[in-house]
């Protein structure tokens, strides 16, 4: 081989190596032209995309808060469920995997083949609110196209008896009724979200932000007693369908504290069951249905007269012949009398009576104590549909308006105003706002009446309760009770239907210091008996006994057994 | 000079891995907690769902038909009760 020489040294042409030199630089300088681009003008974007691969937005669900009762027993809880929906067109199994799906779920393999007919929608639920552990079977068949998604369902364990008071959610877990509505915002909470890190195998690592901080529910403790609830509503369906009436109603107020203990209506519904449910069930009568209450309102206005200083318990009242007229309208007494005592006006429940005793007053004044009671105006309660009553301004009151109202018609009240109002007599004159909200303390009342005058009414009320009165079934075997009994025809087509009556009953107990006000309507009660006295009586008799005893209330009265009345014969009146 | 530049890079290599190390382990706690967290929420379902059974099992209409029907009790004659306040306890 032969070797070139290596005295002269081959001498490169001098432009090769400066090319080379050039086009290093030029590409150094393209790297960092690219760099600087990549670093300032594209950053945020390559960043984004950067971030997208591990950062991840999170949805922080709220959870609805319970409902629980005065005692801490849960009225309403939200367990997490699971809903199955479907991506129509990503869906492919075979019959026998559409059969396992089907009856895992519970429905027709032809009606999973009508919900996906549409193959061109995106999203299509196949079953909503299904168990955890329905879910994760319909996870472990691993169908394609199948996906789930968490919600909330919400349990009421009370069922029928509570169902008026805590209402229900709609399947969106918004209140749609009773309380859960009216608290909504409480109960609701915030979703919140959070920017999170997440590593390879889906773990968060790291929490870069909040951005939007979300809150739970918060739980909510209401007035009412489980256990007198409980007692009330099985009294007042008792009685509802002993006497074959269209509804009743009842409502237990503490009156130290103005807390609601108890609040029933019947007929009722089951909350978690809400497919069959019609208007009847579904109204909350204590609250948002008026009635001319009858006799019950007698106390207001002897409280008026004993307020005006012009008579006194014992003055005498001339109500012969047992009848009244006033401009082409006759009042009856069904116990006529030639003359009663005022005491006596309430304790028979004398109709006459109570229309002299209204007409010697004016009505201004007459309008203002049924005012001052809460009548026609919507009561301060956190509760949706509260009715506000109906009380006509006093200057287009016609005389035989001024008289029946002195017995309670031409005015309508729902159950709720009447037992509030009815805490004035048990408070010594003051009216207590009610709540259905546990408080606990001792509410403070609006003045209304002087305590001397409630007094004087407390006692007439216990004579109405006495043989004699209208009211002897409401007695009670160891405390002394209070209360006034009304029977009044119910208005068709704006006049009295004979033969349609709405009994009531209203009262207080122990009287020698009220704890308890309880007041029960029975609507249309068509077994035979109609009056307060017999049908409404008994059941306050039964709710007030049994919630005394729970509260452990004392005695205050002699341990001798009741003695039952004659075929109510005393309980008979006619308003 | 030399020596002074090999030593602060031997001080940087060792902050870097110190980092490293840190942010890792700050990351495994992160998780932990994070678990401990979706533990927690699930005992609060849980104990949701248990709060429900036993508001089911102990409804009083429920308990009141056993108390009557199974164990024949009912309520005592108040004649039998007496009431005893907490002043004349002591």
């Amino acid at each position: 081989m032969s070797k070139p020489g290596t005295q002269g040294l081959v001498r490169l042409p001098v432009w090769r190596a400066r090319f080379v030199a050039t086009a290093l630089v030029a590409a150094f300088a393209a790297l960092a032209a690219r760099s600087a681009y990549l670093q300032t003008v594209r950053t945020d974007f390559l960043q984004e995309k950067g971030e997208a691969r591990y950062s991840r937005v999170i949805e922080v669900p709220a959870t609805r808060g319970r409902i629980l009762d005065r005692n801490g027993e849960a009225l309403a809880v939200s367990t997490p469920v699971k809903s199955i929906w479907a991506l129509p067109g990503d869906v492919e199994f075979g019959a026998g995997q559409k059969r396992k799906l089907a009856s895992l779920l519970g429905m027709e393999p032809k009606d999973i083949d009508k919900r996906l007919a549409d193959r061109s929608r995106d999203f299509v639920y196949l079953k909503r609110q299904v168990s955890p552990e329905v879910a994760d079977d319909v996870a472990a068949l691993g169908l394609k196209g199948i996906h789930q998604q968490r919600e909330y369902r919400r349990y009421y364990p009370g069922g029928e008896v509570t169902a008026h008071v805590v209402g229900f959610t709609g399947v969106d877990d918004a209140g749609q009724e009773g309380v859960e509505l009216a608290y909504q915002a409480s109960l609701g909470g915030k979703p919140g979200s959070r920017r999170v890190i997440k590593d390879r195998l889906g773990r968060i690592v790291e929490d870069v932000e909040s951005i939007r901080a979300g809150q739970d529910g918060t739980d909510l403790t209401l007035s009412i007693d489980g256990k007198i609830q409980s007692l009330a509503y099985g009294a007042l369906k008792a009685a509802v369908e002993e006497n074959r009436a269209k509804a009743g109603g009842l409502i237990v107020i503490d009156v130290r504290t103005g807390e609601i203990l108890a609040l029933a209506n019947y007929p009722s519904f089951n909350p978690n069951n809400r497919a069959r449910l019609t208007g009847a069930q579904l109204r909350n009568r204590v609250i948002t249905d008026l009635f001319e209450p009858g006799s019950t309102l007698k106390p207001f206005t002897v409280a008026l007269a004993l307020e005006s200083g012009k008579v006194t318990p014992s003055t005498a009242i001339s109500t012969a012949p047992g009848s009244m007229t006033i401009a082409h309208y006759t009042i009856h007494d069904t116990h006529p009398a030639a003359w009663l005592s005022l005491s006596q006006v309430i304790q028979k429940s004398s109709n006459v009576g109570a229309a002299k005793v209204a007409l010697a007053m004016p009505s201004a004044a007459m309008w203002g104590m049924f005012q001052s009671v809460g009548f026609g105006e919507v009561p301060q309660l956190d509760f949706p549909g509260a009715a506000a009553g109906k009380l006509r301004p006093y200057k287009s009151w016609r005389p035989i308006e001024q008289a029946t109202m002195a017995y309670g018609h031409g005015i309508s009240v729902s159950l709720l105003q009447l037992a509030r109002a009815y805490t004035v007599f048990a408070r010594d004159g003051e009216l207590v706002p009610l709540t259905l909200v546990k408080t606990g303390t001792e509410a403070a009342g609006e003045k209304v009446l002087s305590a001397s005058s409630a007094r004087a009414v407390r006692t007439m009320l216990e004579l109405a309760v006495q043989p004699g009165g209208t009211g002897p079934r409401a007695r009670i075997m160891g405390w002394r009770v209070a209360g006034k009994t009304g029977t009044a025809h119910k208005q068709e087509n704006g006049a009295y239907a004979p033969d349609k009556y709405l009994a009531s009953f209203a009262g207080f107990a122990p009287a020698s210091a009220p704890r308890l006000v309880v007041a029960v309507m029975i609507d249309e009660p068509s077994a035979g008996q109609y009056y307060g006295g017999a049908v409404a009586a008994p059941v306050f008799a039964q709710v007030m006994q049994g919630a005394l005893r729970l509260l452990g209330v004392p005695y205050d009265a002699p341990l001798v057994p009741i003695e039952s009345p004659g075929a109510g014969e005393d309980a008979r009146e006619s308003t | 000079m030399a020596k002074l530049n090999l030593l602060l890079l031997a001080v940087l290599v060792a902050c870097a891995i110190g980092l490293v190390t840190s942010q890792h382990r700050a990351r495994k706690l992160f998780s932990d907690l994070e678990r401990e967290q979706a533990r927690a929420r699930a005992l609060d379902v849980e104990y949701g769902q248990l709060q429900l059974e036993a508001s089911t099992w102990a409804l009083h209409a429920r308990v009141e038909s056993i108390a009557v029907r199974k164990l024949g009790l009912h309520a005592p004659d108040p004649r039998r009760v007496r009431i005893v306040r907490p002043a004349e306890a002591q």
